[in-house]
């Protein structure tokens, strides 16, 4: 063991870690601690900013398996144009917006770098045939986060019942309110179709 | 050479009268149905009209014969219905109608075209928007002349008693 320290300490790569321990003697502790302040914020800035434009609508449908499939029957849906002008792009629902679980979600999503590389839903058909294990992911997911992301912006609080039709009301009465379901349990295929639902609950 | 082409003109002129003729009746002002792309010629472009406004009330309609596959009075937009998925049924087939309060399926959707009764939803009954159909606030273009079977039967039943 001591032999080992003694040669480790001897090469290159002891020489650097020794002199990156030991005090500076020509830089200024101003220097270093005010550098270290200005790289600390380039790099933080940097990293943010980068984490920011992975994601947008953009970024997202710069990868063809998303522009072609699911971009594509996202834009006739409510979520994509409606009366009021708003609408819910791709990360609004798919990425967590509260730091940590967004960064463990975008740590998830290197296996869809993965995938992308090696070409895992690059045709219509390979996507077609893993769409249910697709959305079953993201099911599981916002069914595990009580649907976080729906209700990012439509909160059960500010729900008016009374604008709603009697049939939307009573389900939210019952099930909603009560916390027996959440959203995703009844709104599924709401922005994108549906892949085959046979043993899906609440379907046939 | 001229007698060929007269005579040929000459037949053919009672089947151009006869196109004129019918030409004029089909399309001709006050009888036929209004079209429904509008007045303007098919050649000419012209806005589309507004979108008519989708039946949300939930009011069950009337059928206007026994057999009448029954309306549907709320917006059914975006609900699937395909090979995949079939969202009228999460709430009008059997087993969810205690969940949703909504009308169950006709039990005639459970049977196949022998009468068998099946356990399940019948195939060919998959197709609900074949026969069903949401309404909107549209005005009708043309009056309406369909009598009841009631009062056709009327005169009859008086004359009965």
């Amino acid at each position: 063991m001591a032999t080992l320290v003694a040669r480790l300490s001897q090469s290159r790569l002891g020489g650097w870690v020794r002199q990156a321990f030991s005090p500076a003697r020509t830089l200024s502790l101003a220097f270093l601690t005010l550098g270290g302040f200005v790289a600390g914020v380039i790099f933080w800035g940097g990293f943010n900013t980068v984490l920011e434009a992975t994601n947008t609508e953009r970024f997202c449908v710069s990868c063809h398996e998303m522009e072609t499939n699911v971009f594509e029957e996202l834009k006739g849906t409510i979520h994509f144009t409606n009366r009021s002008g708003v609408r819910a792009t791709c990360p609004d629902c798919h990425v967590p917006h509260e730091w940590t679980n967004k960064i463990a979600r975008k740590m998830q999503a290197s296996k869809e770098v993965w995938g992308h590389i090696f070409g895992s839903i690059d045709t219509r058909e390979k996507f077609l045939a893993l769409r249910r294990h697709l959305a079953e992911r993201e099911w599981e997911r916002m069914k595990a986060n009580d649907s976080l992301e729906c209700r990012n912006c439509h909160s059960a609080e500010s729900m008016d019942l009374t604008k709603q039709n009697p049939r939307a009301a009573r389900a939210h009465e019952q099930f909603l309110f009560t916390g027996q379901r959440t959203c995703i349990d009844c709104h599924k295929g709401i922005a994108h179709k549906l892949p085959n639902m046979s043993g899906v609950p609440g379907w046939e | 050479m001229k007698r060929v082409i007269l005579l040929s003109l000459a037949s053919a002129l009672p089947c151009l009268a006869a196109g004129a003729l019918f030409a004029q009746q089909i399309g001709g002002p006050g009888r036929d149905a209004p079209r429904l792309r509008g007045p303007e010629p098919f050649t000419r472009d012209t806005p589309a009209p507004p979108m008519q406004r989708q039946i949300t009330d939930d009011v069950r309609r009337r059928r206007n014969y026994p057999d009448q596959p029954p309306l549907i009075p709320h917006a059914i937009e975006g609900y699937a219905l395909d090979l995949n998925a079939n969202k009228c049924l999460s709430c009008h087939s059997r087993q969810f109608t205690e969940q949703s309060q909504a009308p169950m399926i006709s039990v005639t959707h459970y049977q196949d075209r022998n009468g068998n009764f099946l356990g399940e939803l019948a195939p060919r009954r998959y197709a609900c928007l074949t026969c069903h159909v949401p309404q909107t606030t549209a005005q009708p273009l043309v009056e309406n002349l369909f009598t009841d079977i009631r009062e056709l039967a009327e005169p009859e039943r008086q004359g009965r008693r």
